[in-house]
């Protein structure tokens, strides 16, 4: 390991990055500002998760990456080895047996517990974005916890389409203060944020922003008494492992529309097919 | 300059730093949990855990605020050489370190602004002990959480300010905690 410092970045871009994941530890939901770098794959690829993990692995790591679930897909099987040949960290595809999980998208279905911590990949931090294009102008939103607009948003949701079609990136309220961008992961996952036992980082690299939740931290999610909130996915039971409890992808297996229902996170549906259990569409 | 000015810092700072940062960040997580941390040597009055935070927080752009005892040549030069770090009052610090008492009083450090939060200080205090002590709840804490606390008053007139405050990191030899300014304290 010559080529490289440790985990790619230099140490004082590292520090930077530190500071901002303490300060963020210690405001929950707060957007800090950071520094982001250049990191070589493009915006979009989870620059910002790149570099918290780059910050937070240790030689002792095991690194797992998911995306949208699958550790399998070109994404995570780059960044996977990018930290395997810059950090020299031992990798896995099991949810148990890792300590520093990068995720785009998904929170596993396997409870994480404290040894965990989980790096998200986020593409736009800022929940109010759509609704407020000007930073100047969300930030003082932020500020004075002026969050109606968000409100307005999802009732709007309601009287076009009768519930909150929100789907995903559906946003949370942290304690009481911040409105959050859980990033774009399914509103199935959105009761998983709250009382976690795993520390969770989020990352930013093109908007430059990084925000955490730490353990055991009250996240709920935006709603309106006659229309609570609903972590909904595909009524079915998953093609591969039969599981009824987690979150789908829904696949076109031909041109006559057939279609089949797999888990997303190909590391619960392999040890459920491995421990026995079979789906209808299995082999 | 004394001897052990060059001494007593990181041998390997890239793979030390990234485990003292995860004890620092599991302790920040996780108020009251106290923590092991090693791989620093500073000169007294510098524990090992405060110069272990110190070698992996601070660089050129934190100016730091030496507090008291802690201000004196010794501390001044090692910091100096290993980090780099501006040394400043306590109005315009990012980190102050010393013992409780020579900290006083908080109202002087910055506690960020309402559209930034974050630009706050973090104060490093030098503790006697670590052990049991003040009841802790908020995020990070499962149900309730205990840490030895200098005073109580002073931490939970700094959760009202939240989200603005101070976060603080307790050290004492080669172990540390914390206490953002999100936990309440009674």
């Amino acid at each position: 390991m010559t080529e490289y410092n440790f985990a790619y970045l230099d140490e004082q871009t590292k520090r930077m990055i530190r500071r901002a994941i303490l300060k963020g530890l210690a405001i929950p939901g707060y957007q800090v500002p950071f520094a982001s770098r250049e990191m070589p794959m493009p915006y979009g690829w989870g620059t910002g998760g790149v570099q918290v993990s780059a910050a937070v692995l240790t030689p002792k790591d095991t690194f797992k990456v998911i995306d949208q679930g699958a550790d399998d897909t070109t994404n995570a099987v780059s960044i996977r080895t990018f930290f395997q040949r810059t950090a020299g960290v031992a990798t896995t595809t099991a949810t148990s047996d890792a300590t520093v999980i990068q995720t785009r998208h998904r929170i596993p279905e396997e409870p994480l517990h404290e040894g965990h911590i989980l790096v998200y990949q986020v593409p736009i931090p800022e929940p109010l974005r759509f609704l407020e294009p000007r930073e100047s102008e969300t930030r003082k939103m932020h500020s004075l916890e002026e969050y109606g607009l968000m409100h307005v948003k999802l009732y709007e949701d309601i009287s076009r389409h009768g519930h909150i079609a929100t789907s995903y990136a559906y946003p949370v309220k942290v304690e009481g203060r911040y409105v959050m961008d859980p990033s774009p992961i399914p509103k199935f996952d959105n009761p998983k944020l709250g009382d976690m036992a795993a520390i969770q980082l989020f990352g930013a690299g093109r908007e430059q922003r990084i925000y955490a939740l730490p353990p055991y931290t009250q996240v709920v999610s935006l709603d309106f008494e006659d229309h609570p909130f609903e972590a909904s996915k595909a009524d079915h039971p998953c093609g591969m492992c039969g599981a009824t409890d987690s979150y789908l992808d829904e696949l076109i297996i031909d041109d006559l529309g057939g279609r089949m229902f797999v888990c997303s996170d190909t590391d619960y549906c392999e040890a459920r097919q491995a421990a026995g259990h079979k789906g209808k569409d299995a082999a | 300059m004394q001897a052990n000015t060059l001494s007593g810092g990181f041998a390997d700072p890239a793979t030390q730093s990234a485990h003292a940062f995860r004890s620092l960040m599991e302790a920040m997580a996780r108020p009251g949990a106290i923590q092991d941390i090693h791989g620093a040597a500073p000169p007294a009055p510098l524990s090992p855990a405060m110069g272990a935070v110190l070698l992996t927080l601070c660089d050129t752009e934190t100016p730091v605020y030496l507090a008291g005892d802690m201000d004196c040549e010794a501390a001044r030069a090692w910091l100096a050489f290993h980090t780099g770090a501006p040394f400043v009052g306590p109005a315009h610090c990012m980190f102050a370190v010393g013992k409780w008492d020579a900290l006083a009083p908080l109202a002087v450090y910055p506690i960020g602004t309402s559209e930034y939060p974050d630009r706050s200080a973090t104060l490093i205090v030098e503790c006697s002990e670590l052990a049991a002590g003040a009841t802790l709840t908020g995020p990070g804490i499962k149900d309730q959480a205990t840490l030895s606390l200098p005073e109580v008053e002073a931490f939970q007139a700094n959760r009202t300010l939240f989200p603005l405050g101070l976060d603080f990191i307790f050290t004492c030899g080669e172990r540390l905690a914390a206490l953002p300014r999100s936990t309440k304290v009674s």
